[in-house]
C-alpha cells in the first residue's frame, strides 16, 4: 500500500512534468523531430533537465544509499548486450513516435485531456504491447523481464 | 532548417520535474521509472508487483485529467494525425518499446543518466527513426 501511494504520487509529478514540458503535445514532439523542416529544439532541453536531475540523483544513491526507502534493494535491468532485438525495437518505436507524436508516458497523461483520438492511440499501443509479449512467450517459452 | 516555437524555460522546468519524479521512484522504490516497461509488465507481473505499477500509471493519467480540469489554459495540445495514422503509430510504439525494452523515459532519461550503453544506442536509434518518420510525413505532404 505504501509503495502504491509513493508510485501514484511519482506518476502524478511525472505527468505534471510532461505537461509543463509539452511532451504531451504531439505537435511539439513532431516539431522537435522535424529537423529538416521547421525545427523546435525545446524537447532537447527537456532531456537536459531530466537527465541532469536524474544523473545527480543516481550518483548520490550510488555514493550514499545502501537501499531504497521503501524497498529491499535497487532493481536494474540485467541485459547488457546490444543485440538485434534492442536495435529493431528502438527503430520500430521511433518510427511510431514520429508518426503519432506520442511516446508511452505522454500518451497516458494526455489520454486525460479528453480527446478520443488519444484513447485510440493508447488502445493500439496496448494492443502492440500484448502482441509482442504473446509472440515472445510463444517464441522463447519464458517471459522476459530484463528491460528498462 | 528554421527554428520555430522554441520554449526553453518550460521545457527545462518540465524536464527537471520529470527527472525529479524519476529520482523519487529510484530513491524510494528502487525502480527505474520506465513507462513502457511498467505498463507492459502489468500484463504479466508477479503477485505484489501489480499495484504500484497500476498506481504509477493512474498518477500519470490523473495528471492529465487534473490539468485539463483545473488549468485548461495551461494545457497545450494539438493533434493533426487521423485515426488510421494513430492506430499504426500506437501499434509500432507498443510493439517497439516491448521489443527494445524501453522508451523515452526508461532508455532516454534513466538509462542515459546511468550511461548504459544499451540505452544510449536505443535513444540514438529511436530519435533517428523518429526524425525519418517525420521527414516521411513532410515528403508525403502530411505536414
Amino acid at each position: 500500500m505504501k509503495r502504491a501511494i509513493v508510485a501514484f504520487l511519482t506518476g502524478l509529478l511525472f505527468g505534471v512534468g510532461l505537461i509543463v514540458a509539452q511532451m504531451t503535445n504531439p505537435a511539439k514532439v513532431i516539431g522537435f523531430l522535424d529537423i529538416t523542416g521547421a525545427w523546435d529544439p525545446s524537447l532537447a532541453l527537456v532531456m537536459v533537465g531530466a537527465i541532469g536531475v536524474y544523473s545527480l540523483a543516481y550518483w548520490l544513491s550510488r555514493a550514499r544509499a545502501a537501499r531504497p526507502f521503501f524497498a529491499a534493494e535497487f532493481s536494474l535491468p540485467l541485459a547488457r548486450l546490444i543485440d538485434r532485438r534492442l536495435v529493431a525495437g528502438a527503430l520500430i518505436f521511433g518510427a511510431g513516435w514520429g508518426l503519432g507524436g506520442f511516446c508511452p508516458g505522454p500518451a497516458i497523461t494526455s489520454a486525460g485531456f479528453g480527446e478520443p483520438k488519444v484513447w485510440v492511440f493508447v488502445a493500439a499501443m496496448l494492443a502492440g504491447m500484448m502482441v509482442f509479449r504473446l509472440r515472445d512467450r510463444v517464441a522463447t517459452g519464458v517471459v522476459q523481464s530484463a528491460s528498462e | 532548417m528554421t527554428i520555430v516555437n522554441f520554449t526553453p524555460l518550460p521545457a527545462l522546468l518540465g524536464g527537471v520535474l520529470i527527472g525529479l519524479a524519476a529520482a523519487l521512484m529510484w530513491w524510494l522504490l528502487g525502480r527505474v521509472a520506465g513507462v513502457s516497461t511498467i505498463l507492459g509488465q502489468t500484463f504479466s507481473t508477479a503477485e505484489g508487483e501489480l499495484n504500484w505499477r497500476l498506481a504509477f500509471i493512474g498518477g500519470l493519467l490523473l495528471a492529465g485529467i487534473g490539468a485539463q480540469w483545473l488549468v485548461p489554459g495551461a494545457v497545450h495540445f494539438a493533434l493533426s494525425a487521423g485515426y488510421g495514422q494513430l492506430i499504426a503509430a500506437g501499434l509500432l510504439v507498443g510493439f517497439g518499446t516491448q521489443m527494445g525494452a524501453g522508451c523515452t523515459s526508461g532508455h532516454g532519461v534513466c538509462g542515459m543518466s546511468r550511461r548504459s550503453p544499451r540505452s544510449i544506442v536505443a535513444t540514438l536509434l529511436f530519435m533517428g527513426a523518429g526524425v525519418f518518420a517525420v521527414l516521411g510525413l513532410r515528403l508525403g505532404g502530411a505536414l
